[in-house]
């Protein structure tokens, strides 16, 4: 980037211009506004980016803590083999954390409603709908009401372990749900979740469909820039990488109706603890 | 960033000049502007009593080529700005040229009348019917001179077949045919029919949604007629052979340079995209221009171009208020002289660039009635980038951003350039030795 640009401020210009486009004598100029949506998305995929750092920081802060005080409290561990249990509602644990992430967002009114439909699709999995209701639900809506699945990043081996209906998948990919996911590519996270820009492809569908809302009050010859083919399952993925990862093992003790998954969860948060515990050392 | 108003705010918008364009024997400049109106000048004879005016270029005719329209099924103006003019070769006394603004093609006759009929039998010389009964001889009518006098008259019109805004015409060395382009088509014309034209080029994708690119601008080769290029908001050019099939979607060559990730920025899209696309006169290059940049590319090198210009590469680092002052989405076109050897493009503050292909050197020129007076030789002018500015540069923080060359010709074979700055043009020449 050529300056310190406010990606926010970008895309309120942007957003006024191809406002005002509808009223320019002459009819709305295709050119001009397929090169101003594309400055849209540049400037949504930094502030995405960043936005998603900041609470990967805020929360990061609040685990370590967190795990501090657990870490006193449990007993030395061994590293087990997870034996296949039932399905463990991570969901449960994975939108706490989505919720969390997408109040943040939409506290800030310019852009909320550009990326509160993001977050929420993920979270719309299987939820309790009265938080989320006056969310619009969009085309991100990929996964069944079904789906349960935790994923857990390891920090140190960089592996992102996704555990789906029971099994233990130890793979760099997350499994597919119903056959509506696509499997997302093996991705080597930084300690600093810094995301680039192109990391963030996922969110091109969702901002296709906030952004089709705008555009609905802009004259038909308007387009949308989405280029990227949708990849709805990583949203789900990193959502969970969070909610697993951190409030998953805060909240798993919480669940007192799903004792056995708790038990699960448990067990598997436990063996994962090793590893966070390693890393909060290492810093 | 300023936009300074000036004497800008004083002219009215409708005589922005936004097309200059000379004719096949540079003996004609053709200018349009934002009214719908063009301009025609015409050099004067070299006279051996004023050795000094050394063909001048006076106005040979003005005429309104296009209105305002209004499109009812839509609810949308059509603007009268004249977008391209490009001139027909000679083929008679008189002269032919054809016009666009956004969706109608216009071909105009342009011709003299220097005498006139006198002396009919069954009417009188102010044109009244005269009386049969008063006819008592006949005689031959005789053609007398009279003032001078350049009426155009619009011959055909090609209309209803742009749905997007037309940005290119060119017309093709078979002398029959010319194509017309828009946003997303391009169509090809017969100069004679204009209730018909063929769709040769079409990208618009099936679901809008997923447009990624529109043309900018398309050209046909100079010698074959059956080649042309278009260039895209993309940054690539595709040159087509329409002898391969019907619908030239298909490409025959396809031009584009990797895109540097280093210098990647929010705006890189936009000034990737192409404004201008021309051939050399002898066909064997081509030049685009993007928002920095001037390239020539060899015709038979796709995967990069043969030398690259930097025009303005110090408003890199301005792209966030230019963007935000819309000056980003400006169209800067570029010329060739007559032997391939110079190009020609424009820049703010009313400067213009010319490059010497051959020995590498470059020049800013201003286009200001304050700096320049007539007969006066243009002084290189130069911007500073930072640190200590000298006497006679300008620094970036002053240039003034409304005052930018987009339009510009140069004459088909002597040095003599066209220079479109706002609403005035200036016409300048080579020194007389």
């Amino acid at each position: 980037m050529e300056c310190a640009v406010d990606a926010q401020s970008l895309i309120s210009i942007s957003l006024r211009k191809i406002h005002n486009s509808r009223t320019q004598r002459g009819g709305i100029k295709l050119h001009k506004n397929l090169l101003v949506s594309y400055v849209l998305r540049n400037a949504r995929q930094l502030y995405m980016s960043e936005k998603y750092a900041e609470i990967y920081r805020m929360q990061q802060y609040e685990e370590v803590m967190t795990v501090c005080n657990e870490i006193q409290e449990l007993n030395p561990l061994e590293e087990e083999v997870m034996e296949p249990a039932s399905p463990c509602p991570s969901a449960t644990q994975a939108v706490a954390a989505a919720e969390a992430t997408v109040e943040e967002l939409a506290k800030d009114p310019s852009v909320g409603t550009f990326y509160r439909s993001c977050c929420c699709a993920a979270a719309s999995t299987n939820e309790p709908e009265e938080d989320l209701e006056e969310y619009p639900l969009n085309s991100c809506d990929f996964s069944p009401p079904a789906c349960t699945r935790t994923t857990v990043l390891d920090l140190d081996t960089h592996v992102v372990t996704t555990v789906e209906n029971g099994c233990l998948h130890q793979d760099c990919c997350p499994c597919q749900s119903a056959g509506s996911l696509a499997p997302a590519p093996p991705r080597k996270r930084k300690p600093d979740f810094g995301y680039d820009a192109p990391e963030l492809p996922d969110f091109a569908p969702c901002k296709r469909a906030r952004f089709e809302d705008f555009s609905a009050a802009v004259a038909s010859s308007t387009v949308t820039a989405a280029t990227e083919s949708p990849e709805p399952s990583n949203i789900s993925n990193l959502i969970s990488i969070f909610g697993s990862g951190f409030t998953g093992l805060v909240s798993r003790q919480a669940d007192t109706e799903q004792s056995l998954n708790g038990q699960f969860c448990s067990k598997q948060a436990l063996a994962s603890l090793g590893a966070w515990t390693r890393a909060i050392v290492a810093f | 960033m300023h936009l300074f108003e000036g004497d800008q705010g004083e002219c009215l918008k409708a005589d922005i000049i936004s097309t200059v364009e000379f004719n096949h024997t540079g003996e004609l400049l053709a200018t349009g502007d934002k009214g719908g109106r063009v301009v025609i000048f015409q050099r004067e004879q070299e006279s051996k009593n004023q050795p000094h005016r050394r063909g001048e270029y006076n106005v040979y005719s003005t005429f309104q080529s296009h209105e305002p329209e209004f499109d009812y099924l839509k609810s949308l103006e059509i603007e009268e700005k004249i977008n391209k003019i490009r001139w027909l070769p000679q083929q008679n006394a008189a002269y032919f040229l054809l016009s666009t603004n956004d969706k109608t093609v216009k071909l105009w006759k342009v011709s003299e009348r220097g005498r006139r009929p006198e002396g009919y039998n069954l009417k009188d010389d102010d044109g009244r019917i005269r009386d049969p009964s008063t006819i008592t001889m006949l005689r031959v009518p005789v053609l007398q001179p009279m003032d001078l006098m350049v009426e155009a008259t619009p011959r055909r019109v090609f209309s209803n077949a742009h749905t997007y805004h037309i940005n290119s015409i060119s017309v093709n060395s078979d002398y029959e045919t010319y194509m017309s382009a828009d946003d997303l088509r391009i169509n090809l014309w017969n100069l004679e029919i204009t209730n018909r034209s063929f769709n040769i080029v079409d990208i618009k994708p099936a679901n809008m949604e997923e447009l990624t690119e529109v043309i900018t601008a398309a050209e046909f080769h100079p010698n074959q007629c059956n080649t042309f290029v278009y260039s895209s908001s993309k940054g690539t050019i595709r040159l087509c052979d329409m002898r391969a099939a019907a619908l030239c979607d298909k490409h025959s060559k396809f031009f584009e340079e990797p895109e540097d990730p280093s210098n990647r920025s929010f705006f890189s899209e936009i000034i990737s995209s192409i404004s201008d696309v021309k051939f050399s006169h002898s066909g064997r290059y081509m030049m685009t221009r993007d928002y920095l940049t001037v390239k020539v590319w060899d015709l038979n090198m796709e995967s990069r171009p043969l030398e690259t210009y930097q025009v303005h590469d110090y408003l890199r680092s301005k792209l966030c208020s230019l963007y935000e002052n819309d000056c980003i989405f400006d169209k800067f076109e570029c010329v060739w002289n007559g032997s391939d050897s110079v190009i020609m493009t424009g820049s703010y503050n009313n400067f213009f660039r010319m490059f010497d292909r051959n020995t590498k050197r470059d020049v800013t020129l201003e286009a200001s009635r304050e700096n320049s007076k007539p007969r006066a030789i243009l002084k290189p002018r130069k911007v500073c980038v930072g640190g200590k500015r000298r006497k006679d540069e300008i620094s970036v923080d002053s240039l003034d951003f409304s005052k930018k060359i987009l339009h510009s010709a140069w004459h088909p074979t002597e040095n003599i350039i066209a220079v479109a700055a706002t609403n005035n043009l200036y016409i300048f020449q080579d020194k007389v030795n």
